[in-house]
């Protein structure tokens, strides 16, 4: 559609050039000879930095070199140029600048390498470029060639050596070169042998790489901005701009008053020092040119360099329209597929459509729906934005109001677009950063909901790593057809449950889902026909009522039967379940036959995301959608059962008997009394050391083994008394939260603080607090906490536990800045290869990288577990095993 | 003093997949294949122990058979490139 009315062409390549002095006088609109911008009037100074012959700013004035205004006709802007009094070095190109010296003689300006050589080495960058090789090694070993030569092998001149003294200063045996002799010595470089310096000798010379007449960019490059108070504030490089001219005209004037050369050189190298700042301001060996508050400028480098700069902040990305951020909640009556958004932001998005002949009436409707009276009582209805209608070459976009509403329907004609706000249904693009992975960013079905948050379903929230603790997420909604059909079959939620990472589930039940089936499947949980019907209501299933059992006058069904209505008719499979991991028993397994689960309880295997054996086998034998519905309700399920049955945890749920205390306590001294026998053994010279350790190390070893035995003993004991009808106990074990080192920690021993993987030993001298003797190796001293969570940690636990507690924070700090850089590196390495047609893996230029993708051309989304193929249960399927 | 040669078939070690300089014929056959001309397949130097041990030259395509624990086998070609440093 752009392209009728616009026309297009292919870029065929670009090139880079030098700009030579003449190019900038020619394609300069005034000279700049004043350092002033304004005068006393406000209006700018002819000659001056602010010439309005440079393009102007304000709305309405018009350029003096194209007489067009800058809003409407767009006057892009024009270059100004200032003549420098002596020539400075462009700090970009010193580093060519020095290798262009060391190549040439001085005298003669010719390579210092023997013709023979000189034809040698064109031949060989010929054939670089037919084999396509680097030339890069080509132009090192000219360089280096020359830099061996000890006297001009065509004029005889002695060489010098060329030192570059950074930032822009030339040295030929240690004596300083002026910019006007490397000037003089460039020029003197022949055409014919640039390409062997890496030039181009269509697009530069060398001398173009000493300035001798400055560019000064547009004045709509560096706009100034009036503030409120009428003051004017000029931009970065505005100002570094009159530090040039002011210095460049004092050079000049001193110069032709024949002033002692050492004023001269002196201005000279201040006029260096402010075309270096201003070209880079973090050029290092010289302090950054600052502002008058102490702020350094930003001038030219400093406007494309890094994140904040032109290339990733505005060229690589963008700003982008159709799209809102919110807070996110959680729902778990919504789809894995759907997303809620609210009804703020539903009426702020809008996707074009445009009328036609079929649905010309639909869109009269959707002008007009939002207005009726019979929808006023609804909460939320779709209505249209913008109405974009097309006279010629004009377009018009027209606000659509109550007022204008009826008139406009009226006007609705064959070929107008309209701007229909978001429905439920529309294909939205939802994100959390970091996008570390694809599916930080999956479509989901949009469903229109009040209040003002984001909402989804739990199972979501591994992929977009997100909780609910205040994070916010963006939404993008889809403009096109095209777009639409893409991110369905490529980014829907459901098409991203078995991760490319792991070849497995990453969408899955998660906390109280878990918790819920446990609830309801564990130990032949029977629930009465009451709550069975809210069960199976909470699923939405239709059909007979499993088998139930009559007990004291009531009936009964059996929670594995509510479970089985969820899984499909002719599922059969045996696994084990993570609650009784450590056992062998027949009670382990959770074994399914012909769609119903005769035994076993739901847990973090079966269902869970990442692990969920059940889970991962529905997604592969019944399809994503089969997936999809089975974790909605599987979701709903959980839930429900935890509202059934009650589930909830609270500090009583950690403790333990007296009997177990003294157990534990009992145990912790005996761990004491044989650090103690440990220590007096070092320190009698008695400890064996174990090979290739000194006798401390040996004893640190020991120890830890010791205290981490103490820890166990204490997690043991304290387990035994945790049993299954313990809510934080269900939670660890059914994978649903936390774990059984969280709760022995609690109620048992907090055990041994460790910083650098090693017991704490500094802070004062020989002691790690004031508290302890010094040179004292005991448990306390150095950071084991025989203290309970519950209990409560004594002054030293608790600061030895914060030294612990600080390293773990620190790490992850450092540890996310570091694996985000090393990311960003290989993204961009790797940003153009792909996988073609025919499975190979190529880069933009088709170099092949892999000739099958990965050597095997498996797509690790498919694969299982990484493996191409499920071997096993294939086999099973096969025997007929289960 | 470092050995110009290796003592020992490095060929037959068991590190080392198996690397068959392909005729000319062959050589078509696989740029055919795939599409592309020589300088968009992977490289190997002259000087890489195994081509010297093979004796293959410069612009000799080579079929290198690696073993691979998800696909049992897999096949790379490999270009001999001249090492100009």
């Amino acid at each position: 559609m752009e392209g009728a009315n616009s026309i297009t062409k292919k870029i065929d390549y670009i090139e880079f050039t030098l700009l030579s002095p003449s190019e900038i006088r020619k394609m300069s609109a005034t000279k700049v000879i004043t350092a002033d911008t304004y005068d006393e009037d406000g209006f700018p100074i002819s000659m001056g930095l602010m010439d309005p012959k440079m393009g102007v700013v304000e709305p309405g004035l018009r350029c003096k070199t194209c007489g067009q205004r800058v809003g409407k006709d767009k006057c892009p802007g024009h270059f100004g140029h200032i003549d420098l009094a002596m020539p400075v070095i462009h700090v970009g190109h010193v580093k060519t600048i020095r290798d262009c010296l060391r190549a040439t003689c001085r005298e003669c300006g010719r390579l210092l390498i023997t013709d023979k050589r000189r034809e040698e080495f064109l031949e060989e960058l010929k054939r670089c470029d037919e084999t396509g090789r680097s030339k890069h090694y080509v132009y090192r070993a000219v360089i280096d060639e020359a830099r061996k030569v000890e006297s001009c092998p065509h004029c005889g001149r002695a060489v010098g050596k060329i030192e570059l003294d950074k930032p822009t200063t030339l040295r030929e045996n240690g004596k300083k070169l002026t910019p006007s002799e490397v000037r003089e010595w460039l020029e003197k470089i022949r055409d014919e042998d640039l390409p062997l310096l890496d030039i181009n000798r269509n697009a530069a010379r060398p001398e173009w790489m000493v300035l001798t007449v400055l560019p000064v960019p547009p004045v709509t490059v560096r706009p100034s901005v009036t503030l409120q108070s009428g003051e004017r504030s000029e931009d970065d490089l505005t100002h570094k701009l009159v530090d040039v001219i002011r210095i460049n005209q004092r050079l000049q004037e001193n110069r032709d008053a024949g002033a002692p050369q050492l004023i001269v050189e002196d201005l000279w190298e201040l006029l260096q020092y402010h075309v270096t700042t201003y070209l880079d301001n973090q050029t290092s060996g010289i302090p950054p040119a600052r502002h008058r508050s102490g702020r350094p400028l930003k001038t030219i480098a400093q406007r494309l360099k890094g994140k904040e700069g032109r290339f990733r902040s505005n060229l690589s990305g963008k700003r982008v329209n159709f799209s809102a951020r919110t807070v996110i909640s959680p729902d778990p009556n919504l789809s894995i597929n759907e997303i809620g958004v609210p009804i703020k932001v539903a009426e702020e998005l809008t996707v074009p459509v445009r009328v036609t002949n079929y649905n010309f009436d639909w869109c009269k409707k959707m002008l007009i729906q939002k207005f009726l009276p019979e929808n006023a009582q609804k909460e939320y209805v779709p209505g249209v934005n913008y109405v974009i209608k097309t006279a010629g070459n004009i377009r018009r976009r027209i606000k659509i109001t109550e007022k204008n509403a009826e008139t406009m329907l009226e006007k609705l004609e064959i070929g107008d677009i309209i701007e229909r706000q978001l429905m439920d249904g529309d294909l939205v693009l939802f994100n959390r950063q970091p996008s570390l992975h694809r599916m930080s960013m999956m479509a989901h079905r949009v469903k229109v909901v009040p209040y003002k948050t984001f909402r989804f379903n739990l199972c979501v929230c591994p992929p977009y790593n997100a909780d609910f603790d205040g994070d916010e997420m963006n939404l993008h909604l889809l403009q096109g057809e095209e777009a639409k059909a893409e991110a369905e079959i490529l980014m829907k939620v459901q098409e991203n449950i078995l991760s490319p990472r792991f070849g497995g589930p990453i969408i899955g039940g998660i906390h109280d889902i878990i918790s819920g089936c446990f609830l309801l499947t564990h130990k032949d949980r029977k629930v009465r026909l009451d709550k069975a019907s809210y069960l199976l209501a909470a699923i939405d299933y239709k059909g007979d009522l499993p088998i139930h059992v009559d007990e004291n006058g009531e009936r009964y069904v059996y929670g594995r039967d509510i479970f089985s209505t969820l899984l499909p008719k002719d599922l059969t499979m045996k696994y084990k379940s993570k609650v009784y991991a450590d056992r062998d028993t027949s009670e382990a397994y959770v074994v399914i036959k012909k769609g119903v689960l005769k035994q076993g309880t739901i847990d973090e295997n079966s269902i869970g995301a990442f692990k969920g054996k059940l889970l991962d086998r529905i997604l592969r034998d019944y399809g994503m959608d089969a997936g999809r519905e089975f974790i909605d309700k599987v979701t709903r399920l959980g839930i429900a059962a935890c509202t059934i049955f009650g589930f909830t945890t609270s500090i009583d749920d950690e403790d333990i008997p007296e009997e177990a205390k003294l157990k534990i306590q009992e145990g912790l001294e005996e761990a004491m009394e044989k650090i103690k026998q440990l220590i007096h053994a070092y320190e009698n010279d008695e400890l064996e050391a174990l090979p290739g350790r000194s006798p401390e190390e040996t004893l640190e070893m020991e120890i830890m083994k010791v205290t981490g035995k103490a820890r166990d003993m204490a997690g043991e004991i304290a387990g035994e008394h945790l049993g299954l009808e313990n809510s934080a106990v269900i939670m660890a074990k059914s994978g649903a939260r936390g774990s059984m080192l969280n709760l022995s920690q609690m109620s048992g021993c907090v055990g041994q603080q460790a910083v650098r993987g090693e017991r704490i030993h500094r802070g004062y001298k020989h002691r790690t607090l004031p508290h302890f003797k010094k040179g004292d190796l005991g448990a306390q001293a150095k950071g084991f906490v025989a203290s309970s969570y519950k209990r409560g940690l004594t002054p030293t636990e608790y600061f030895f536990h914060s030294m612990g507690g600080r390293e773990g924070l620190v790490d992850t700090a450092v540890r996310t800045s570091r694996s985000g850089y090393m990311q960003r590196r290989l993204i961009n390495a790797l940003e153009d290869i792909r996988v073609e047609e025919d499975g190979s893996v190529r880069d933009a230029s088709g170099k092949i990288i892999q000739f099958i993708y990965g050597e095997d051309g498996v797509d690790p989304a498919r694969s299982y577990n990484g493996d191409a193929v499920d071997i096993d249960s294939v086999i099973a399927d096969v025997k007929g095993e289960i | 003093m470092p050995q110009k040669e290796p003592t020992f078939d490095i060929t037959k070690h068991q590190l080392v997949p198996k690397h068959i300089i392909l005729s000319e014929k062959e050589k078509k056959e696989v740029l055919e294949k795939y599409g592309v001309d020589e300088t968009q397949l992977p490289k190997i130097l002259n000087t890489d122990p195994v081509v010297v041990a093979i004796g293959a030259k410069p612009g000799q395509l080579l079929k290198i058979i690696r073993k691979s624990p998800t696909a049992k086998e897999s096949i790379v070609y490999r270009i001999v490139v001249e090492n100009n440093e």
